[in-house]
C-alpha cells in the first residue's frame, strides 16, 4: 500500500492535519506525572555536597556530624561510589584525537569545577539530606584554575589533567579548495570576531531521577527525566555491573529537555549507585542552583572568521577559526567536542562556494562541562556565516536578500556535497526565501524602516538562511563507538475492541510525539487517532531505540510507526479476507471498519474482527495467520543526516540612548519535509526561536577568573519572558526526504539555529548608519552602547 | 517554649474546598505542603525563589508563589490549586483554549500559568496582547515561545466577554 499524501481527501487522512495532542488535557489539569511526583515505599532522598572551588585537591572528608544528623541514613564519598561504579570516558573514535580523563560519579580526590559532586548524603527527606550535607566537612587544597579558553594552550597555563599532557581536548582542521588563493585574489575580504556566550537550557523541571533497586527481583528501575531511556539503561547496566535486561528506565512526563536531558550526569549515576548499595528507592531532584552549576552548558565559542567575495557578491570562500572550551570533562557518551565539530560542518551551509577552511579547537577548563544543547553548533555557524554575508553585502552595497540569492544553491541543484563534505538530498533555499519575503512584505518593511529613520528611530531588518541537521544515522555516534541507537522501532497491536496500541522507542518531552505518532498509526492502520493509544518511555516495553533528540522523533520514530501500522493493516486484512471470503485487494480499512475498497461500503467493524480473532478463533481457518501485532524498525541508510533548511527574519528597534533592543516581529520559513501536524511544527519552531532570541539578547552564564559561577539563579540568568517576545509568523516549504515513505525531516532545531543571526543582522542593520557593529552575544544594552561609543571605559 | 519559637505549627485551612488540618514544620513552604503532605502535585517547584511562577496557586483569591509562602501562615486560608480549579470547572474554558492552541508543550509551567492567567479573566476592559504578555511575565515558559499562550488567553477573554454580553 502506498499513501497518496498529495490528496487531502484520501481515506484516513490524518498525516498533515492538526489534531489535538492526546496528553495535553492531562497536563492542563495538573495530572501529569513527572519524576518528582512519584513517591515509592521506603523511598529516601539524596543531596550532594558540591565543590565550592573550581579546582581543588580533596585532602580530607569528615562525615561524622552529618551521619549523626536527624533523618540522615548514610553518607557516601567519591571513593565509596568508585568501589561500586566504574568510571567512564567521553570520547568517540571518529573524532580523531579527542581525549578526556576517566570520570567518576563523584570526585574521588580532586574537584574540577564549582558544583562537581563530592559527597552524597542520604536521608528520609530532601530537607534532612540538605541539613546533613551542610554538616559534612571537606578539606580542600585549592589548585590553579584554567578559565580562559584562548590562553588554555599557552605554555605557562597549568595543565588541568596532567596525564593528558596539555589542555587540548580536540582539534579538527578542514580544508577544501585553495582558500589562501581565493582570499589573496578576492575583490573584497571581510573579517570579524564573533563571541557566543555560555548558555544553559533552564528546563523548568530540573534534572530528576528516582532509582529503585530491588535485590529480590534483581532488577533496577529508574524513573528518569531523560530523552534517551535506552541509552541510560545501557549506561547504568554497564557501569553498575548489571545485566542490561535487568535495568528498566521509565521516562514519563518530562518537563522540558532541549538536549539538556540527553546526557549522563555524574550525580544521576551516583543516585543509581546509591540505590544499588542501599537496596531501596533513592530520589534526586536537582535544585535550581544545582541546575545552573551542573546541567550541561553550551555555546561558549570565540571565532575569528572571514569571507572572500568577488565584485558581484559571489562568495569565493570562508575561513573560520573556532575556539571553544568544554569545561573539565568531555561529557559521556556523546562527547563535548561535537559542537565545535558541527561549527566546521555547518559554516557556509546554504551557499555554493568552492574554497573553505575551518578549524575548531576544543580545550579543557575548570568550568561546568558543556555538551549538546538544542541546535548543536547551529546558532554559532549560522551567526558566523550570515554575519559575514551581511557584512560583505554592506561593503559591496548589495541588498542582503540579493547577495543571498546570488549564492544559495539552486533549488534544482540537488543532490549536492558541500565544501564541508555535508551531503544535501534536497533543499529549498530560494523557495523558502520567496515565501519569507512575501510573508514579511520585505519591501514595505524597508519603507517603514526608512521612514522611522527620518524620525530618529533606528530599526533594522535581519535575514538569516540556515541548514539544519536532523534524522541522524549511525554516522553521528555509532561509528564513534557510542551505544546510542540511530534506529528506532514501533510495535503496533490491535486489541479485541478494535483499538490500537502503539509502543515506540522515541519519547515525549512536550514536542507532541504522542500526537504525531497517533496520527501516523491512525492513517497507517485506518482508524481515527482517538482510537490509538501511544506508549513511550519504558525500556521494558517499547522497542529499543534512540529516543528523542537531534530532531529524530518524526523522521525516524514516525517512519517506524508508519511501517508497523501498515504491516498491521495488512495482517488485519488477511484475517478480514478469510472471514469475508473476499479478495484482500478488494478490502480496505477506513475509520475503524473493514470496507469494500471500491465503494467504501461497510463490511465489518474492527471490533467484530477483534472479537472473532481473540475469542472465536475456532471459526477461522486452522492455518490462517492471525498476528494482530506487528513491529518494524527504521534507520536511515542513504544519507548520514536529513538536512533541512530555512530562513528567518527579525524586525527590531534599537534605542540608541539606552542600548535596549525591542523585538517588533519575527518570521521563519522552514522546510522540514513532510509535515505531520502543522500546529505542532509551528510551535516547535516558535519555541526554538525564543530560545535563540534568548541567546541573542539575554542568556549568558558568567564566571569570574577563579571559575566561580556568578549568576546561578533564574533572577540572574535572564531568559525571555512573555513581555519581551514578539509575535512570530511561521511559513513552510515541503521537500519530503525520499529516504522514507513518510518523508519527514526534523523541525526541532530550526528556530534556535537561525534566530540569533537574524537578530544580530537586524541590530547591525539598524546601527550601520551610525558606524557601529556588534558581534558579541548576547547583545546587551551595555554591548550596544559600547559599539556606539557611548560607553568607552 | 513560647509560641513564636515553635518548630511546628498547627493550621486549619481549606484546600480545593476541602477542610485540612495539619501540623507543619515552621519552615515548610506552601508548595512543599501541597506536594509532599497533600499529594497535590499539579503545582510545581522549579526556581524556588519566586521568579518562575511554576508553583503559582490561589490563596484567598490571589495568585501567589507557593515557594515564597509558608504553610504556617495559612491558618484559616482558602487555597486552590489546579486540581481543584479543574474539578470545579472554573478554568475549563481557559484549559480548553490551551489545548486547542497547543499553548503548552512539556506542561510543567502550565498549572502555574493557568492560575496566573485566570486572574485576568475578571478584568475589564479586555486587556490587549501587550497587557496579557505583561501580566504573564511572572511565569516562565521555556518551550512554547509564549505566543500560543497569549493567543489562548486572548481567546478566552473574548469568549468570556461575549458570554457577559449575552
Amino acid at each position: 500500500m502506498t499513501l497518496n499524501f498529495g490528496n487531502p481527501n484520501r481515506p484516513n487522512s490524518y498525516i498533515g492535519k492538526t489534531v489535538p495532542r492526546p496528553n495535553a488535557p492531562k497536563l492542563v489539569e495538573g495530572r501529569g506525572r513527572y519524576v518528582d511526583d512519584i513517591t515509592l515505599p521506603r523511598m529516601v532522598h539524596v543531596a550532594f555536597v558540591r565543590s565550592p572551588f573550581a579546582h581543588a585537591r580533596i585532602t580530607g572528608i569528615d562525615t561524622t556530624e552529618a551521619e549523626a544528623a536527624r533523618g540522615v541514613l548514610r553518607v557516601f564519598t567519591g571513593a565509596d561510589l568508585a568501589a561500586v561504579c566504574t568510571p567512564w570516558v567521553g570520547v568517540l573514535a571518529h573524532l580523531k584525537g579527542l581525549k578526556s580523563p576517566p570520570e567518576h560519579p563523584m570526585a574521588v580526590d580532586r574537584a574540577c569545577w564549582v558544583g562537581e559532586p563530592v559527597v552524597a548524603v542520604v536521608a528520609t527527606s530532601r530537607a534532612a539530606a540538605e541539613d546533613g550535607a551542610a554538616l559534612v566537612d571537606v578539606d580542600y587544597d585549592p589548585l590553579p584554575v584554567v578559565t580562559d579558553m584562548m590562553t588554555a594552550l599557552d605554555k605557562d597555563t597549568p595543565v588541568l589533567h596532567p596525564e593528558m599532557g596539555d589542555n587540548l581536548a580536540f582539534r579538527r582542521q578542514h580544508e577544501e579548495g585553495d582558500t589562501d588563493k581565493a582570499f589573496a585574489t578576492a575583490h573584497k575580504v571581510v573579517s570579524a570576531r564573533f563571541t557566543t556566550a555560555r548558555h544553559t537550557g533552564v528546563t523548568l523541571e530540573p534534572r530528576s531521577i528516582l532509582v529503585d533497586w530491588n535485590p529480590a527481583d534483581g532488577q533496577m528501575t529508574a524513573y528518569h527525566a531523560t530523552q534517551a531511556p535506552h541509552m541510560i539503561q545501557t549506561v547504568l547496566a554497564k557501569h553498575l555491573d548489571l545485566p542490561e535486561g535487568r535495568v528498566r528506565v521509565i521516562c514519563g512526563d518530562v518537563g522540558g529537555s532541549y538536549g539538556i536531558k540527553v546526557h549522563v550526569y555524574p550525580d544521576e549515576v551516583a543516585t543509581a549507585a546509591i540505590a544499588k548499595v542501599m537496596g531501596r528507592p533513592v530520589k534526586f531532584i536537582a535544585d535550581r542552583l544545582e541546575s545552573f552549576t551542573t546541567d550541561i552548558h553550551a555555546r561558549d565559542h570565540q571565532i575569528e572568521a572571514k569571507i572572500a567575495v568577488d565584485e558581484t557578491g559571489k562568495i569565493l570562500g570562508f575561513d573560520v577559526d573556532d575556539w571553544t572550551a568544554i569545561g573539565a570533562y568531555s561529557v559521556y557518551p556523546r562527547t563535548s567536542a561535537m559542537e565545535g565539530n558541527q561549527v566546521v560542518n555547518l559554516c557556509g551551509g546554504p551557499y555554493d562556494f568552492a574554497n573553505y577552511r575551518a578549524s575548531t579547537t576544543v580545550v579543557f577548563q575548570n568550568k561546568t562541562p558543556t555538551c549538546q544543547y538544542r541546535a548543536v553548533g547551529h546558532p554559532i555557524a549560522v551567526a558566523i556565516t550570515e554575519g559575514l554575508v551581511d557584512m560583505a553585502a554592506a561593503e559591496l552595497g548589495i541588498d542582503p536578500v540579493e547577495i543571498r540569492r546570488r549564492n544559495m544553491y539552486a533549488d534544482d541543484a540537488y543532490p549536492v556535497t558541500s565544501p564541508a563534505k555535508m551531503r544535501f538530498e534536497g533543499l529549498s533555499h530560494h523557495a523558502s526565501m520567496d515565501k519569507l519575503l512575501s510573508l514579511m512584505d520585505y519591501d514595505a518593511l524597508r519603507v517603514d524602516q526608512a521612514e522611522a529613520r527620518k524620525r530618529g528611530v533606528h530599526r533594522g531588518i535581519g535575514i538569516a538562511s540556515f541548514i539544519e541537521l536532523t534524522n541522524p544515522s549511525p554516522f553521528m555516534y555509532g561509528i564513534g563507538g557510542a551505544r546510542i541507537s540511530a534506529q528506532d522501532g514501533c510495535t503496533v497491536r490491535m486489541d479485541p475492541d478494535g483499538s490500537i496500541v502503539a509502543l515506540s522507542g522515541v519519547t515525549e518531552q512536550g514536542q507532541g510525539t504522542e500526537a504525531m505518532l497517533s496520527q501516523i498509526v491512525a492513517e497507517g492502520v485506518g482508524v481515527s487517532p482517538s482510537k490509538v493509544r501511544i506508549i513511550t518511555g519504558d525500556t521494558q516495553v517499547t522497542p529499543y531505540g534512540g529516543g528523542t533528540w537531534a530532531s529524530r522523533g518524526a523522521g525516524i520514530g514516525g517512519e517506524a510507526a508508519l511501517r508497523s501500522a501498515m504491516a498491521l493493516r495488512d495482517s488485519i486484512l488477511d484475517v478480514a479476507a478469510a472471514m469475508l471470503q473476499s479478495d484482500k485487494s478488494k478490502l480496505d480499512i477506513r475509520d475503524g471498519e473493514v470496507v469494500d475498497a471500491d465503494t467504501g461500503a461497510s463490511r465489518m467493524p474492527l471490533e467484530e474482527l477483534g472479537r472473532i480473532v481473540y475469542f472465536r478463533g475456532d471459526t477461522l481457518p486452522k492455518d490462517l495467520p492471525r498476528e494482530l501485532v506487528q513491529t518494524r524498525h527504521y534507520i536511515t541508510s542513504e544519507y548520514p543526516f536529513a538536512f533541512t533548511n530555512g530562513v528567518q527574519a527579525s524586525y527590531l528597534e534599537v534605542d540608541t540612548d539606552t542600548g535596549i533592543v525591542t523585538l517588533l516581529k519575527h518570521w521563519c520559513v522552514e522546510d522540514c519535509g513532510r509535515i505531520i501536524n502543522p500546529q505542532l511544527v509551528d510551535e516547535q519552531i516558535r519555541g526554538g526561536i525564543v530560545q535563540g532570541l534568548g541567546g541573542a539578547l539575554f542568556e549568558e552564564i558568567h564566571y569570574d577568573a577563579e571559575g566561580q559561577l556568578l549568576n546561578g539563579s533564574m533572577a540572574d540568568y535572564l531568559v525571555p519572558m512573555a513581555a519581551e517576545m514578539p509575535d512570530m509568523i511561521i511559513g513552510h516549504v515541503e521537500t519530503p526526504t525520499k529516504e522514507s515513505t513518510l518523508g519527514a525531516k526534523g523541525a526541532g532545531e530550526a528556530g534556535t539555529a537561525g534566530a540569533p543571526a537574524a537578530v544580530m543582522n537586524a541590530i547591525n542593520d539598524a546601527l550601520r548608519p551610525l558606524g557601529a557593529q556588534v558581534t558579541h552575544m548576547p547583545f546587551t544594552p551595555e554591548r550596544i552602547l559600547r559599539a556606539l561609543g557611548t560607553i568607552d571605559d | 517554649m513560647s509560641d513564636s519559637f515553635r518548630a511546628k505549627v498547627d493550621i486549619a485551612l481549606t484546600v480545593n474546598g476541602e477542610p485540612v488540618e495539619a501540623r507543619v514544620p515552621a519552615g515548610r513552604h506552601l508548595i512543599d505542603f501541597l506536594r509532599l503532605d497533600l499529594g497535590l502535585t499539579g503545582a510545581h517547584a522549579s526556581c524556588e525563589h519566586g521568579v518562575c511562577g511554576a508553583c503559582t496557586v490561589r490563596v484567598d483569591g490571589d495568585a501567589v508563589r507557593g515557594c515564597l509562602t509558608l504553610a504556617a501562615q495559612l491558618d484559616g486560608s482558602e487555597v486552590w490549586t489546579v486540581e481543584g480549579l479543574s474539578d470545579t470547572a472554573e478554568i475549563r474554558v481557559l484549559q480548553d483554549a490551551f489545548v486547542a492552541r497547543n499553548a503548552l508543550q512539556c506542561g510543567f509551567c502550565t498549572p502555574g500559568m493557568l492560575v496566573a492567567a485566570q486572574e485576568l479573566l475578571h478584568r475589564r476592559p479586555i486587556p490587549d496582547r501587550a497587557a496579557i504578555r505583561e501580566h504573564l511575565s511572572g511565569n516562565y515558559c521555556r518551550c512554547t515561545g509564549y505566543e500560543a499562550i497569549v493567543d489562548a488567553v486572548e481567546d478566552t477573554l473574548r469568549k468570556c466577554a461575549d458570554e457577559d454580553m449575552a
